[in-house]
């Protein structure tokens, strides 16, 4: 038998998805620029990327005053508690539908693995990302403010493009994950509709 | 009460009958007054210099033009005595090199020692044939060659600056091809502003014929199409060179010796910037020339203009109007005769020479792409005297300078003209052969380098070892003229991509070209190994599924 939990709101599932698409395309025009492929031209891929780049921003602006006025910021301290059971869990127990080692409750939606992961995304790759990003936007006025002997393209471009790197990497993986759950789509439906269905 | 009553009946039909007229008589009125000075009258000048009665006469020479003209122009010869198109001299301040036509070489028809008859076909001046010409004189002074407006007035090759006058002339003596005579009564009556055409019988044609020496002046921009230069547009803007080449005193600002490579000022009122040069972009446009609606758009074009000369986005091709110029002149080959014994020439498909007995071969150019070099306005000539080694990478024949770091320059679209040409292998020096002329030295018509260089050398006191070799030179040629509508700019992924035009250039980072290749590697495998581990992982679960299932 199965129960089900409501465990992602509305907000929360407009925020996943959202951020989704967003990051999936500024994936797409940010490695035109990068000038790995053209796809849009270079010009177009600017304006949208930059379009894109500023969404995003406003909607991590939302996302972290819902986490923090919510309280679902907790959710994402990371523990060290059954990772290891989790890491087994991926190398063996899923092959022979083994039981899930952490069990999802409203108050801990995510396994040790995902808080782990969504933590380095929300704290690390998201912030290299923006900050790199905002300084590479306004690196027409870097003379300006005074940037300018402190900072070199270069490498502002270069972070920015390795957090790209992790970014990618990151969403190969988080899609594959979503067929881990308890049935190959319960995550998918999850985050469709809020409800999850775990063991009974 | 009677009468009152009937005036005011009569009164009124009256008003009303002039209320109609008197607007109609006016306006008639108005018209003849319009009409009546219909005395013709030139309005682009205060002077019609066909009623000036010592223009009334019939000229045997130029000089005697100059002398009618200096009657009341009386400062023009001395302001022109002290310009570099008089002088064709220029003395560097920054370090010191004199230059001008007078002084340097080129790799095309390389000097004009000894070759001054056919060179000076383009000088302000009459009768400079040798290296005594007298500067000093006044009626020397060529008023006509500037201030021509009928396109009659000629100065053929050969002539040392005259023209020709009274009896149609043989030129070459021999050849049978007559020039025509100029009718410098005419000429002078019909004197005006410098135009286009003016200034282009010579920049037009420098190096020996239409565009071979510039690249971005020919004669397509006599009278131009927006397309081809958007400030020259014959039917637009129609500017005259002098519009940015802003004259004052017959000196004509914007030097190829010490040009302008960065400005970094707003617009300048005319007037207020008396030390500066009007002619750059700069002059009018300023250094934040774009403008757009779109957020942060307007900064990120005006930080291109930081580092970039406007010319490299706004010219996005050189020799675009039809004209092609010379990219290469091999005079190593010169010499070789046809099978029947005599010069011959070869053309291209177009019907443009590629070789010529005389001068060697030649590689033409049109609509071409321009280098880019980092450039802060210095220029050094290689002159007469200074050591040149023969070898595998080119000898300056101007060296620019310019780097990333050094605060001054930007990166500026060049034409560089590349070739080889003859140079003293034992004193290690480029020479100045005597090439033009038809006497039994000059290299055209005797095919002797030894002769036609030792030639040139005697007459500026230069030393010459007597033996001839070839060298491989380059000289640099800023590109400036041609200014495409901005529809027509180079686009962002001319240089924003791998193969960029820019590529090579030291000193910048653009997305699209310049990411380090390390990261990319680290990145795509990283990538690609948790797709991989992902696609295995899954792949071991659906077979172990289906194991168990069956």
């Amino acid at each position: 038998m199965s129960d089900r939990i409501y465990i992602f709101n509305r907000f929360n599932r407009f925020w996943h998805w959202s951020q989704a698409v967003l990051v999936i395309s500024l994936l797409i025009t940010g490695f035109e620029i990068h000038g790995t492929y053209s796809l849009f031209g270079f010009e177009k891929a600017v304006s949208y990327h930059t379009i894109l780049a500023w969404s995003l921003i406003g909607l991590w602006a939302f996302s972290i005053f819902w986490l923090f006025t919510t309280g679902e910021w907790r959710q994402y301290i990371p523990t060290l508690e059954k990772v290891d059971a989790m890491v087994k869990y991926y190398v063996t127990g899923i092959f022979t539908h083994s039981p899930h080692p952490f069990r999802l409750t409203r108050l801990q939606k995510h396994n040790p693995l995902q808080r782990i992961a969504y933590l380095t995304v929300l704290s690390v790759i998201g912030p290299i990302t923006w900050s790199t990003g905002l300084l590479y936007l306004f690196h027409d006025y870097w003379t300006e403010w005074g940037l300018r002997g402190f900072l070199v393209l270069e490498w502002v471009a270069f972070f920015h493009t390795m957090a790209a790197f992790m970014m990618l990497t990151f969403v190969i993986v988080h899609v594959y994950l979503i067929t881990t759950g308890h049935t190959l789509t319960a995550h998918l439906k999850a985050m469709i509709t809020g409800w999850e269905e775990v063991e009974d | 009460m009677r009468t009152q009553r009937f005036r005011r009946r009569t009164l009124l039909p009256l008003f009303a009958f002039l209320g109609v007229l008197l607007p109609l008589l006016t306006t008639d009125l108005a018209a003849a007054t319009d009409a009546a000075p219909a005395k013709p009258v030139k309005m682009n000048s205060t002077a019609d210099h066909t009623k000036y009665e010592d223009l009334q006469q019939v000229f045997k020479s130029g000089p005697e033009v100059t002398k009618a003209c200096l009657k009341c122009h009386t400062e023009a010869a001395g302001q022109i005595h002290r310009t570099k198109h008089w002088t064709w001299e220029f003395l560097n301040p920054e370090n010191g090199q004199r230059l001008g036509k007078k002084n340097v070489m080129n790799n095309f028809c390389i000097s004009i020692s000894q070759n001054y008859s056919f060179c000076t076909g383009c000088h302000i001046g009459y009768g400079w044939k040798d290296k005594d010409f007298d500067f000093t004189s006044e009626v020397n002074v060529d008023c006509l060659a500037c201030h021509d407006t009928t396109g009659s007035y000629k100065k053929p090759a050969g002539n040392a600056g005259n023209p020709v006058v009274g009896e149609p002339m043989e030129m070459p003596p021999g050849s049978g091809k007559m020039v025509k005579p100029v009718d410098l009564t005419k000429v002078a009556q019909k004197v005006g502003k410098t135009s286009r055409d003016n200034c282009g019988n010579c920049h037009f044609y420098g190096g020996g014929g239409d565009g071979v020496k510039h690249g971005d002046l020919d004669s397509s921009l006599a009278s131009p199409d927006k397309e081809l230069d958007v400030h020259m547009d014959a039917t637009g803007l129609d500017f005259s060179c002098g519009t940015c080449h802003k004259t004052s005193s017959h000196d004509v600002p914007g030097s190829r010796y010490k040009p302008t490579a960065r400005e970094q000022h707003s617009a300048y009122i005319r007037g207020k910037g008396e030390k500066v040069n009007p002619a750059t972009c700069q002059a009018c446009h300023g250094n934040k020339p774009h403008k757009s609606p779109i957020l942060l758009k307007s900064a990120r074009m005006n930080t291109h203009a930081e580092k970039m000369a406007c010319q490299v986005c706004h010219i996005p091709a050189f020799a675009r109007g039809g004209v092609p110029t010379k990219m290469s002149w091999d005079w190593s080959t010169a010499g070789q005769k046809g099978s029947d014994g005599k010069h011959m020439v070869k053309k291209d498909a177009t019907g443009h020479v590629t070789y010529d007995t005389r001068k060697g071969d030649f590689a033409l150019g049109h609509d071409v792409v321009p280098e880019y070099r980092w450039f802060n306005g210095d220029i050094k000539y290689t002159l007469l005297g200074d050591k040149v080694e023969k070898s595998d990478s080119p000898t300056p024949i101007n060296r620019i300078d310019g780097s990333p770091t050094d605060g001054r320059s930007m990166i500026w679209p060049m034409k560089i003209m590349r070739g080889l040409q003859p140079f003293d292998p034992v004193n290690k020096t480029l020479v100045m052969p005597h090439v033009a002329g038809n006497d039994d030295i000059g290299y055209w018509k005797n095919l002797e380098w030894e002769k036609a260089i030792a030639d040139g050398m005697r007459n500026v006191n230069a030393p010459f070892s007597g033996k001839v070799d070839f060298i491989k030179t380059e000289m640099y040629w800023p590109i400036t003229h041609m200014v495409a509508p901005k529809e027509k700019v180079v686009s962002c992924t001319e240089c924003h991509a791998a193969d960029s035009r820019l590529k090579g250039l030291p000193g910048i980072y653009m997305p699209g070209h310049s990411a380090k290749g390390w990261l990319d590697i680290i990145g795509w495998l990283a990538a690609l190994t948790a797709l991989l581990g992902v696609l295995i992982h899954g792949a071991v679960r659906i077979t172990l599924s289906l194991r168990k299932a069956g």
